[in-house]
């Protein structure tokens, strides 16, 4: 069942080493708070997986800026000027991973599967030591399932059984992230009774929670 | 010689001229999104962004940004009526699948087999991939909108990139602030220059042999 807990509570399930997945594209979508209370807890040493490292004082980047983590995977560090230093001093590690094969990879761990075979990266460095498939004249490469320990989303409105409603472009690698982890915590800005929420306009099925944070708290 | 902006707009102006009515693209960040300023009268685009739009807008009046609503290089949009909203495993399969008509991307080097590079310059500047691979293997047509050569005059348009690439043999057309160059199976051709330069200077600034086999035309 879903459990209402606090910020505070949502850090303290986040392990020193652990491998954290977090939401959002350039903030927007990201959660805020929950990062927030990371900081403040001091957590160190982490594996982050996300689309971006977003800006240096805005959305996960502040987890950079912390000296939270250690390595990551992402897309894209072109926004982020700490991230970019750290990563060539060699003090952060990354690997880069398309934008889109990042949320299959993640989509392959959620829905049980053990790889998919994708064309994209052939012939860059993103290939390198992965196996390929040819079919048709066209060659693929395998990627392999991304998970992490927790993921930590945002969502507008949650009602109490965990299912999720989303905001405009705010959605981006939430409803993926969801499924990406044992432990999804999700920091929303309403809380509603089940009945609340159209069934029609649920994104994301509560099966895919299992905290929910109310923005502040 | 044009000035950045001068060439940014006959740039996004001639790429313009390559979409059609209907059409769904994706504009990459920095230099194509000046294609939207440009759509040829009596026709109807759709922009996706790849943090999860189809129908994108132009920017909203100051004061009505709204947070939630950005594009893929973090700027405030609108949505059109019509538009949809959707998530990033969706829009890759916009992408991926086949389903966007045009891509237009910006690059640091584009190469004789249509080979993209745009995403690291190793132990220099290294922002990442983003969408772009992506981008590059699905879209129907890959534009790449660029500088004809680099800020020392160096070109830009080589006979192999020597930078790591984005995507290999999937660039369709180049357009620059000097030439429109499509990539072909026999290699590059020239198709128009601008009008302020000459076939020659093209010639002498582009690293790739360049063919020749028709009338070249002018664009400005």
């Amino acid at each position: 069942m879903v459990k209402i807990i606090s910020g505070r509570e949502a850090a303290a399930l986040v392990a020193p080493g652990s491998r954290i997945m977090v939401s959002g594209f350039l903030a927007c979508g990201a959660p805020g708070w929950l990062l927030d209370c990371l900081v403040e807890a001091g957590v160190k040493d982490l594996h982050l997986i996300a689309i971006s490292t977003d800006y240096d004082d805005r959305g996960i980047g502040r987890l950079i800026t912390a000296r939270a983590v250690k390595s990551c995977q992402v897309s894209h560090i072109g926004t982020n000027k700490t991230t970019q230093a750290q990563y060539k001093n060699k003090e952060l590690e990354i690997e880069f991973v398309p934008q889109g094969i990042l949320m299959e990879r993640i989509r392959c761990f959620g829905a049980g599967l053990g790889g998919i075979f994708s064309p994209v990266g052939v012939g860059t460095p993103v290939a390198e030591g992965k196996e390929t498939l040819t079919e048709n004249g066209r060659t693929y490469i395998l990627e392999r399932p991304i998970c992490a320990d927790v993921a930590l989303i945002k969502a507008r409105k949650a009602d109490t059984l965990g299912n999720l409603v989303y905001s405009k472009m705010a959605r981006n690698s939430n409803p993926i992230m969801a499924m990406g982890a044992p432990i999804t915590i999700v920091e929303v800005d309403e809380i509603v009774e089940p009945g609340q929420i159209d069934p029609e306009e649920v994104v994301t099925p509560g099966a895919l929670v299992q905290y929910l944070v109310r923005k502040g708290a | 010689m044009l000035d950045r902006d001068a060439k940014k707009v006959l740039i996004g102006k001639r790429i313009a001229q390559e979409l059609k009515d209907g059409d769904y693209v994706n504009l990459g960040i920095g230099l194509p999104v000046e294609v939207a300023n440009h759509i040829p009268e009596g026709i109807r685009v759709f922009f996706q962004s790849e943090n999860g739009i189809l129908g994108a807008g132009p920017a909203p009046l100051p004061g009505q940004e709204d947070p939630d609503l950005i594009n893929a290089g973090g700027g405030s949009i609108t949505a059109i009526p019509g538009a949809s909203y959707f998530d990033s495993f969706l829009s890759f399969s916009l992408i991926r699948g086949g389903h966007i008509n045009m891509t237009v991307l910006g690059a640091l080097q584009v190469d004789a087999r249509g080979n993209i590079a745009n995403w690291s310059i190793p132990g220099k500047l290294v922002p990442g991939i983003g969408g772009a691979m992506d981008l590059v293997v699905g879209a129907k047509q890959v534009v790449a909108a660029m500088e004809h050569t680099d800020k020392d005059g160096n070109p830009k348009i080589l006979e192999a990139c020597t930078l790591p690439l984005t995507g290999a043999g999937v660039v369709t057309l180049i357009v620059t602030d000097m030439a429109v160059i499509r990539v072909t199976p026999a290699g590059l051709r020239l198709c128009e220059v601008a009008s302020w330069t000459t076939v020659d200077e093209v010639v002498a600034a582009t690293g790739a042999r360049l063919i020749i086999d028709g009338p070249v035309g002018t664009f400005a």
